[in-house]
């Protein structure tokens, strides 16, 4: 099987608020996530990106349609764990979901409900706080750190339980740069190194240039889907669902209107420049 | 401000106390207790006494330590001891007006005192030598047969811990709100006191929405990553007894039944 994480034709409305009308985030989504692949998920406030995440690791169960991770049904209450296993779920607030007074405690938490042996869990805990570099920290209290790494952390708490799948809902905004940084190498080198599948759930269009695929949404609907180079450059489309483009694009754009030959997709900064160089 | 709060209050270190395992230390502070307790004049007392000066020699905590734990209740000892000097019938030593001292007064005074005093020293040696992590380990698991009667001990455990993780973001967060609202010249240092009470409402609401808030992001946290409760749940450390714990539970047994041996409670 190629994909971990598949959609079919999902919808999803929230329960609405007394007297009226129940609200649909999600309106018929299929979408398939290759395994080990990189797919950053964009799209401004409301336009079902979230709701879309927390139905990958059935967090939110479908209205209709179906979602299916590893071939595994997540409405089937049985497979629940199993689920949730193979897919990790990194949130918003660092703060919010560290559940230990110590780094180590907190990491072995997701280990420790699957009920692994302990001197498993030891090395686990070891490999995961290794991989996101946070092994200095194993004996620190979590307030103590920045949020970045307590980001990273939270990551590693993923990895301890050794998923196929992470995704991450937003979990780059409420960080500095600096923290921000520390989260994308992170999960890149993982993705990369171990094979992990990464889903980034971002509105950060610099992020999305990082990525294999670039999923775009609005209004609880795929709005474009392809590699970084195809969707970034719609500037105008973006644009109309109310995203803007990568700087770079919006520079190159800029100039082409002004009658310079510049390719569009040139989204690195240095790659950016070189293609104005070229064409001076 | 209210960074200097410490609760808990544990003192790391490396004393043979605190590399006692932590259910040996709270059933030797329930022992402590049980014999403070049914204690009855010198010698029991000389014998508490005595298992709380080696307890403090062996924890290697500074005695002022404990001594300034003892301010936040200085209020209640001085209470009890006037109580009941004034308060216990008896042979009149003393009298004045409506007040009488009684030869018994004096003795039950000075016992209530010391009895105080040496529970809050005694409870504190633990809280200072035990992180509250291994605290919550060692209940967790002497309070494990009661599981048999269906007493929630591993959700109460749960709950203690994730609290005492969140008091130092809700700190920080009431940190926050207080010069939030100070920036929009809120005052919280002039008044009566009910006009100050008053002033910490504003406090006290954004405080609680945002704990609920954050309980249920917690909550999904958790279940993200598989919390089912107590059942196949593993642990990362696992408490064993070691030689050294058999060895201060057999000394303090010991020196229990020579004390009341020889004397009497």
């Amino acid at each position: 099987m190629t994909e971990i994480i598949k959609t079919e034709d999902l919808t999803f409305s929230y329960p609405p608020d007394e007297g009226k009308e129940p609200v649909q985030a999600l309106k018929g989504v299929d979408l398939s996530i290759a395994r080990g692949s990189f797919t950053v998920i964009l799209g401004h406030n409301g336009s079902g990106k979230s709701t879309l995440a927390k139905h990958m690791n059935a967090v939110l169960l479908p209205v209709g349609g179906k979602v299916w991770v590893d071939g595994m049904d997540t409405s089937d209450e049985d497979l629940l764990l199993e689920v949730r296993r193979r897919v990790g779920m990194v949130f918003q607030n660092p703060d919010n979901q560290i559940v230990a007074n110590v780094v180590e405690e907190d990491v072995a938490f997701g280990p420790e409900n699957l009920g692994v042996p302990t001197e498993d869990i030891q090395r686990r805990v070891a490999a995961a706080l290794k991989a996101v570099g946070m092994e200095d920290f194993t004996l620190h209290a979590p307030h103590h750190l920045s949020g970045g790494q307590k980001q990273r952390i939270a990551i590693a708490g993923i990895i301890a339980m050794e998923p196929a799948c992470i995704v991450l809902d937003e979990s780059t905004a409420m960080l500095d740069p600096l923290g921000r940084r520390e989260v994308l190498d992170t999960v890149r080198k993982l993705n990369r190194e171990k094979g992990i599948t990464i889903v980034l759930i971002t509105h950060h269009m610099d992020e999305a240039a990082m990525a294999d695929r670039v999923v775009v949404m609005d209004g609880g609907r795929v709005a474009m889907d392809g590699a970084p180079k195809e969707v970034l450059v719609r500037v105008e489309e973006l644009r109309a669902i109310g995203l803007a483009a990568p700087h770079t694009v919006e520079l190159l754009h800029g100039l082409r209107q002004d009658g310079f030959d510049v390719p569009l997709d040139a989204l690195g900064i240095q790659e950016c420049a070189g293609a104005i160089a070229e064409s001076l | 401000m209210l960074k200097d709060i410490t609760l808990g209050q544990y003192f790391p270190g490396n004393s043979l106390a605190h590399r006692l395992d932590p259910r040996t230390k709270i059933l030797l502070t329930v022992l402590y207790i049980v014999i403070l307790f049914c204690a009855q004049g010198f010698v029991s007392y000389a014998l508490v006494a005595g298992l709380l000066i080696i307890g403090v020699k062996v924890s290697g905590v500074a005695p002022k330590a404990l001594v300034r734990g003892l301010k936040p209740i200085l209020f209640i000892i001085c209470f009890t001891a006037v109580l009941n000097l004034f308060y216990t019938p008896g042979e009149i030593l003393a009298s004045f007006w409506i007040f009488k001292i009684t030869k018994e007064g004096v003795f039950t005074a000075f016992f209530m005192v010391l009895r105080i005093t040496m529970l809050i020293m005694g409870t504190f040696l633990l809280t200072y030598t035990t992180s509250p992590i291994s605290l919550t380990d060692g209940l967790e698991t002497l309070l494990a047969p009661l599981k048999k009667i269906k007493v929630p001990v591993h959700e109460l455990s749960m709950i203690m811990s994730i609290a005492l993780r969140f008091i130092p973001t809700l700190i920080e967060e009431t940190d926050k709100i207080m010069s939030a609202q100070k920036a929009r010249g809120a005052d919280f240092e002039s008044g009566s006191i009910f006009q100050r009470a008053k002033a910490l409402v504003p406090i006290l609401v954004p405080l609680f929405i945002s704990a609920f808030r954050r309980a249920d992001e917690l909550a999904i946290a958790m279940e993200c990553r598989c919390y089912h409760g107590d059942a196949g749940r593993t642990k990362l450390h696992v408490l064993h007894y070691q030689p050294r714990d058999y060895l201060v539970l057999l000394a303090y047994g010991a020196i229990l039944v020579g004390v009341l041996g020889r004397f009497g409670l």
